[in-house]
């Protein structure tokens, strides 16, 4: 073989090296973004994978431990619900019948242990609702008080 | 009025940048040098016409002329002047806007400095730009007007996306990366250039476009530490860096130009790389427009995407068009290009530039896969899906610490072949000094074995280049008896392209640094407090003294005061806070940090009670971070000093305003004074 083969051999097997050892990466990595039907769905299929579930915080099944800093709340859908456990305070904004985001892996006790927490479109652009007061969470500390 | 001004200004840019085009490629095809000048005037007329536009632009939005469509989408008469003028670059229309000026700037200031150039060259890099502002002409006559008249004129709008006008940094992170991406434009359209007049085998395009690469590679590496900073100071989650589709966007391009500037080098140097060259800065070019396309066509849910529109299929129609017309112009030339030099020796510098430009593209590879495949995947199968950071951690990390061992090799090492003396004397001290960052490392208590290496390669690569400037000090010194002082600016001075590599050199591996030690040695808790109760985290102990509540103008402010105790008594404080907007249903949090050049003390407020009976803070102790936003400034520091060639006397007459070529100097030899 020539010299020119030779290198355009090597080029070959150093892409092909490469592309294969991106798609092994991108398989082991991939987050699956589910709602709690579709996480229910996957049956046993579902435990141990990283996943993003987004769904609405299910009212009434708020459990908040300030000492331990426990968190346990139940995302559900239109059909499903997911109980959720997450070791951290909650955001500010958390609170029954909204809309959340988490992030973890469904464990095979059926409860989906939360390493992130992130209130929907937290990031994003978003003008209060009609009826939303967001300075009812506040206004009892505003009275004049300086740092 | 404004309005319809303005964008009546922007619809005869359009035209211009069209005709100029037109009458630019028949002039050069006719031999009309008549016709090309007319084609440079159309580049003036349209930075003209656009910072009509953007001027017009800036008055609707101080006057508060809610009739623009612009100003009534991001205005607000409660938002203070400053954040109501850098507004223009806070949604989409008012971007593209922008970007069409900096694009514009960019244009006439390089035609203007090499108008008297003769050949074909930059002729044709005018066309090819006035292509590219013919693209964003019809994106703002389109689906980016910021000028349509609203009716019936509503008395207020809602003001800019809180989380944009919460921090000063965001006035600086926006410009610097439009300078930053835009200016690949011109490298690009004189690659193009070069290609289209048939001069590829001049290196021409290379050397005129080195100091404008330059300014904006400065400016790109200036953002993206600008982007993180302002991640880390706003956000509230204590990182600077998630390998985030946005992030990525700013990074690409960064990749490519930085192993264009070390690949062009070959190609000046011994000549060879020609054809990858080429298709390094149309690969460049192409990743800041996918950039642009990431992040200002909505079709990632992020504070960088305003809306969904039918902006992203103008932008993929315009990438295709780019890619196919320049890969095949790169094509077409490849049986003109010539290799004029060839490789002598493994153990030279242009070896280690070979490798470098390998690790490079694959790094950059590597990203652009994770950054595209959760839209291919959503596109083909429908899958929602995202790439998670451990892809990018463990897929990156080789690239990056090969890359940290080859900063401190490839100056090391002459160009041609090196002999054994030359490798033994150069490669074989810093050794030392990657033992005893190891060391350091491991005795800290960093296991991650590329965490451990990127140690080492980092104080391998800093002791190799600190060393280069002591030689060079130590010869002056001796030889001219000049004092230290004076020996480094001299040294520097006489060869800024050189040392102007060498101090971006050093301020990269001051960031990796600073990286490397705050993602090994962080440690984080949060806690829920009454004021009096304490929280402490890897030995620094913080007290909550007070939760508290203020009104501003155009917000509302909750507080949480926390002193920082050390041996009981309190040495700092620092108040991490959650700022209501009254347009925003979610409040922005505003974390805090108090930095020292050992580390930062992270605060942020996570939760408080209605009556301030206590507060949720969580409190991140991570070492080096400063070191990160300082080797930035380094990096930067570097670009400018590169940027200048050697200082001409003033001899010249002030008349001739010849380009200056960059001066291409000798490698001084060893010692050298």
């Amino acid at each position: 073989m020539s010299k020119r083969n030779w290198g355009i051999l090597a080029a070959v097997v150093l892409v092909a090296t490469f592309g294969w050892l991106l798609y092994g990466g991108l398989n082991k990595n991939v987050v699956f973004f589910l709602t709690p039907k579709e996480l229910l769905a996957k049956g046993a299929d579902g435990y141990d994978m990283p996943v993003r579930l987004g769904g609405m915080v299910k009212p009434g099944s708020v459990k908040w431990d300030e000492k331990t800093m426990h968190l346990q709340f139940e995302v559900s859908d239109d059909s499903g619900t997911v109980a959720v456990h997450e070791v951290g305070a909650p955001p500010q904004m958390f609170q029954p019948g909204m809309g959340v985001v988490v992030e973890g892996k469904f464990g095979r006790d059926n409860v989906f242990q939360a390493t992130n927490l992130m209130v929907k479109h937290s990031n994003e652009y978003h003008p209060p609702k009609p009826g939303e007061k967001p300075e009812e969470m506040y206004k009892t500390l505003i009275k004049g008080s300086t740092p | 009025m404004t309005g319809l001004l303005a964008h009546d200004a922007l619809l005869v840019a359009m035209v211009a940048v069209l005709f100029g085009a037109i009458i630019g490629t028949l002039g050069i095809r006719g031999h009309r040098a008549d016709w090309v000048q007319i084609a440079f005037g159309a580049v003036y007329a349209n930075f003209a016409l656009v910072t009509v536009a953007t001027l017009a632009m800036i008055y609707a939005l101080v006057t508060h002329d809610f009739s623009v469509s612009y100003v009534a989408q991001v205005g607000s008469r409660e938002t203070p002047l400053f954040y109501t003028v850098i507004s223009l670059w806070g949604a989409l229309e008012g971007s593209i806007l922008f970007w069409a000026w900096v694009l514009g700037a960019y244009s006439a200031a390089v035609v203007w400095f090499n108008r008297k150039r003769s050949g074909n060259l930059v002729p044709w890099a005018a066309v090819t730009l006035m292509f590219v502002a013919l693209f964003f002409g019809i994106l703002l006559a389109g689906p980016a007007n910021p000028f349509h008249a609203v009716f019936p004129v509503p008395p207020d709008g809602p003001g800019p996306n809180p989380l944009l006008q919460n921090h000063i940094l965001m006035a600086v992170h926006p410009p610097l990366l439009y300078l930053g991406y835009v200016g690949m434009s011109v490298p690009f359209a004189f690659a193009m250039g070069a290609m289209l007049s048939g001069e590829v085998m001049s290196d021409d395009w290379i050397r005129i476009t080195r100091p404008w690469l330059l300014v904006s590679w400065g400016f790109l590496s200036a953002a993206i530490i600008a982007g993180m900073w302002w991640s880390y100071e706003v956000l509230g989650w204590g990182g600077y860096w998630a390998w985030d589709p946005v992030e990525n966007a700013s990074f690409l391009p960064w990749l490519t130009a930085t192993a264009f500037l070390h690949s062009a080098m070959v190609q000046e140097r011994r000549g060879m790389l020609r054809l990858w060259n080429l298709n390094l800065m149309v690969g460049t070019f192409v990743l800041t427009i996918l950039g642009t396309f990431l992040t200002r066509s909505g079709i990632l849910s992020s504070v960088h995407a305003f809306t969904t529109g039918t902006i992203g299929y103008y932008f993929l129609v315009f990438i295709a068009i780019v890619l196919v017309v320049g890969l095949m112009m790169v094509a077409g030339n490849s049986d003109r290009l010539r290799t004029t030099g060839r490789f002598e020796s493994a153990a030279s510098r242009e070896t280690v530039f070979l490798l470098n430009n390998l690790f490079l593209t694959a790094f950059m590879f590597t990203v652009l896969i994770g950054t595209l495949f959760p839209l291919v995947a959503e596109a083909l199968r429908g899958l929602k899906v995202t790439v998670g950071e451990p892809f990018f951690d463990k897929m990156t990390m080789p690239f990056v610490v090969s890359l940290l061992f080859l900063v401190g090799v490839g100056p090391a090492l002459p160009w041609g072949i090196a002999t054994r003396q030359q490798l033994k004397a150069k490669l074989l001290p810093p050794i030392g000094a990657a033992v005893v960052m190891a060391a350091v490392a491991l005795v800290s208590g960093a296991r991650n074995v590329y965490a451990v290496l990127a140690f080492a390669f980092v104080g391998y690569s800093a002791f190799a280049n600190v060393r280069e400037y002591w030689i060079g000090m130590k010869a002056r010194h001796a030889a001219h008896g000049e004092d230290w002082f004076t020996a480094l600016r001299r040294l520097v001075g006489g060869n800024r392209r050189r040392y102007g590599g060498y101090v971006a050199h050093l301020g990269v591996l001051i960031v990796a640094l600073g990286i490397a030690a705050s993602q090994s040695f962080r440690s984080e808790r949060e806690a829920t407090l009454k004021p009096g109760e304490t929280l402490t985290v890897s030995g620094h102990t913080a007290r909550l003294k007070e939760v508290w509540g203020r009104q501003e103008p155009q917000r509302a402010v909750i507080g949480a005061t926390m002193e920082v105790l050390d041996h009981g008594k309190v040495v700092a404080t620092a108040d991490p806070r959650m700022n209501f907007y009254p347009t925003q249903s979610a409040p922005v949090p505003t974390p805090q940090v108090i930095s020292s050049i050992s580390g930062d003390l992270y605060f942020n407020l996570m939760a408080f009670d209605q009556n301030g009976s206590h507060a949720t803070v969580k409190l991140i102790v991570q070492p080096l971070v400063p070191w990160i936003w300082f080797g930035g400034g380094v990096v930067v520091l570097g670009a400018i000093i590169g940027v200048f060639p050697r200082r001409r006397r003033r001899t010249a007459p002030a008349a001739v305003r010849q380009p200056v070529p960059p001066v291409i100097l000798p490698i001084p030899r060893e010692g050298e004074a």
